[in-house]
């Protein structure tokens, strides 16, 4: 018999698996460190100490963290539904314009508390805009949603910066951006939290975003396993042929479910463009949107195991940028190839350990 | 007759940006038409890329280069087909995977061996591929029309190009003319028929994966030591999902893919040609139109508006025999 149908007990599917999977993406990664002649232990050893030694190392781990965790839901969410949503990056980018537009309309009128929740719907809106045609073209035409998402990557990009060059650029200025918000249109930091555990934020951007990003999580649970669109979704991404017959609404739920995903990427702009810089900048998605698809991957798609994800990517952003100011050999680069080997691992090469484990297994319980 | 001189430059710098298309799209061509869908083709292309400059660095033997290009470009493959085929993994996201490998890798190792921000060294001209002027290209020049079109279009591009060419009538070829082709067609409609036939689904897709590697070899190493003389941080700048969409406009059609490159190469030149110029009646028509239009485009198309684009039946799922 095949090994592929013996079921395996939940901690070893969910827990040893993907944590051996891991292993490997990092054993490869210190093959590369090693290979340019560095010490790979020693450079973990800056990696962690750069991402969790200071109190403003873990504000920037947490605040990359957030970003990522707004992505890695959007990427789940469009999983759990059998999709693979590649335009997260151009959905966050696309929604920056939505937190934008909010900001720089009611800073100079309102407190930032007020402008938050219209942010965070702008966010919302402008993000789930840009998923919608990929998602009609993949519902009603049949077009294939990695494709249609990637072109819309690019569309967004050109898009975005015709937008900051021709319109929202301060007249005299030559960056193309929009104009700094108020206090107003600034989501604030989080400095009590951190004052909580004794730690000094400093100048990192951890905001309240964090926050947002959380009650994300919940609520994506919420939705995924606790109500009927959830249960659809589900349905609909282990075989689709069955959701149709079980009387589901195939257009209904592709579209629905690529507009949370769009939306969920765009709130990641609140965080990068509200939260840090305070301003609309060409490029400020900066791969989180890809990022994204690692920490989805790695997490299950359950938000507990997205969080934990995101930190983790959270802890290789931040730490990799003090890496390669430690390690001058290694450019802060080496956490793409991370990425990538991640993905690699944990995504394409998921059953690759699965048949050993079985036999393992088994023998184990004497069968 | 100046209108027409700035066509010809116009349309010679789109056949030079179209190359690396062409090379690209057919490489997607071979593995999504035998059932393996390609994300990766941006990976391979920037990793051939940087090897190929590297081997010429070092050696100053433009084939050299050519070859380390191919090599690094066919093991990105195997290793597409490991996690795809081998594991049955999910295929977009393997070449997902292999992207952010290929981007990372390129400029970690380009900063450790040449210490110039992620650029490789400068490749001395007996590395590079440079232009061959046809035999008659001077003398035909004072001819109107066809001269100018025979000395600035055809003649002077490099040895690559001509290749680029080639590849497209030996590719229809092989794909409609041969048992290997005609087999590949039939494991990306229906893997299973393959498999009762007696022909191995797993050895069959391994072979298409390398032709796209081989072929994705040449795209890389004519961006770095053809075009230019160097590799340069990211330098496929999304040229690989470019070819994807023009494979995709091409509805996986070896001399429609041509097509669709060079209408794409030709999008390419002509942004680079407008860039400040305005046009008339319209006035100055911002660049990232023309960025955009491919992607478009191919979004308009596979909404079904332009025909119908039909991908290969079983492409994106991995084979399984039956148990």
């Amino acid at each position: 018999m095949s090994t592929a149908s013996v079921p395996l007990p939940g901690w070893i599917s969910y827990g040893v698996i993907p944590l051996l999977n891991l292993i490997l993406a990092f054993f490869f990664s210190g093959l590369v460190v090693w290979a340019i002649g560095e010490n790979p232990f020693e450079a973990l050893k800056f990696l962690i100490e750069g991402a969790l030694g200071r109190g403003d190392a873990i504000g920037f781990t947490l605040f990359y963290a957030t970003s990522f965790i707004f992505t890695g839901l959007s990427v789940a969410v469009a999983f759990h539904a059998g999709l693979f949503n590649i335009g997260s990056e151009g959905q966050a980018y696309v929604g920056g314009l939505g937190a934008a537009l909010v900001a720089l309309s009611l800073d100079h009128y309102v407190p930032w508390y007020v402008t938050m929740p219209f942010a965070v719907i702008g966010a919302a809106i402008f993000g789930a805009a840009w998923a919608f045609i990929p998602a009609w073209l993949q519902a009603k035409r049949g077009s294939h949603i990695v494709i249609t998402t990637i072109m819309f990557n690019f569309i967004g990009a050109a898009l975005m910066v015709y937008l900051l060059v021709n319109v929202f650029i301060v007249p005299g200025k030559m960056a193309p951006e929009t104009r700094t918000f108020l206090a107003g249109g600034q989501l604030p930091k989080l400095d009590w939290l951190m004052a909580l555990f004794g730690l000094k934020l400093g100048p990192a951007p951890f905001n309240v975003s964090f926050i947002i990003a959380l009650v994300m999580c919940y609520l994506v649970w919420l939705l995924i396993w606790r109500t009927k669109l959830g249960y659809e979704m589900r349905t609909l991404g282990i075989s689709p042929t069955a959701a149709v017959y079980a009387g589901i609404p195939y257009v209904r739920t592709v579209i629905i479910a690529m507009l949370i995903s769009g939306g969920l990427a765009g709130m990641m702009s609140l965080n990068a463009v509200m939260g840090a810089s305070a301003r609309l900048q060409v490029e400020f998605v900066a791969g989180a949107g890809f990022v994204g698809i690692a920490v989805s991957l790695m997490g299950r798609s359950h938000p507990v195991g997205i969080i934990f994800a995101a930190i983790l990517f959270g802890i290789l952003y931040q730490g990799g940028a003090d890496l390669s100011f430690e390690m001058p050999n290694i450019t802060r680069d080496m956490i793409v190839v991370i990425q990538g080997l991640v993905i690699f691992f944990a995504g394409a090469l998921e059953y690759m350990l699965r048949p050993a484990m079985v036999r393992l297994y088994q023998t184990a319980r004497g069968k | 007759m100046e209108y027409f001189d700035t066509f010809v430059s116009i349309l010679g710098s789109a056949i030079r940006l179209s190359i690396p298309l062409l090379f690209t799209a057919l490489a997607g061509l071979f593995s999504e038409r035998a059932g393996i869908f390609d994300i990766g083709l941006e990976g391979k292309m920037l990793a051939s890329a940087f090897a190929a400059a590297c081997v010429a660095y070092w050696t100053g033997n433009a084939w050299a280069g050519l070859g380390a290009g191919i090599l690094i470009s066919i093991i990105f493959s195997l290793l597409h087909g490991f996690a795809s085929i081998t594991n049955r993994g999910n295929q977009i996201v393997s070449g997902v995977a292999l992207n952010f490998v290929a981007a990372g890798l390129t400029i970690v190792l380009g900063q450790a061996w040449f210490n110039q921000g992620g650029r490789t060294g400068q490749v001395p001209p007996e590395g590079r591929f440079s232009g061959i002027i046809l035999p008659g290209a001077d003398m035909m020049r004072e001819v109107p029309i066809i001269g100018p079109l025979y000395a600035n279009v055809i003649s002077g591009n490099n040895i690559l190009t001509y290749i680029a060419f080639l590849m497209v009538p030996i590719s229809w070829w092989v794909l409609y003319r041969t048992r290997f082709g005609l087999r590949l067609r039939a494991v990306g409609e229906n893997p299973g028929a393959v498999d009762t036939a007696g022909v191995s689904v797993v050895w069959l897709r391994y072979r298409a994966l390398i032709v796209t590697g081989f072929l994705a070899g040449f795209a890389g190493t004519y961006l770095s030591i053809a075009q230019s003389a160097a590799f340069i941080n990211n330098m496929s700048a999304g040229k690989g999902y470019i070819a994807l969409a023009a494979l995709i406009f091409a509805k996986w059609k070896p001399v429609p893919v041509m097509f669709a490159c060079l209408l794409f190469g030709f999008l390419d030149a002509f942004a680079n040609f407008m860039q400040g110029k305005s046009m008339p009646l319209i006035g100055e028509v911002p660049v990232q139109i023309f960025q955009a239009l491919p992607y478009i485009l191919t979004c308009v198309l596979l909404a079904g508006f332009i025909g119908v684009a039909r991908p290969p039946k079983a492409g994106g799922v991995a084979y399984t025999k039956e148990r």
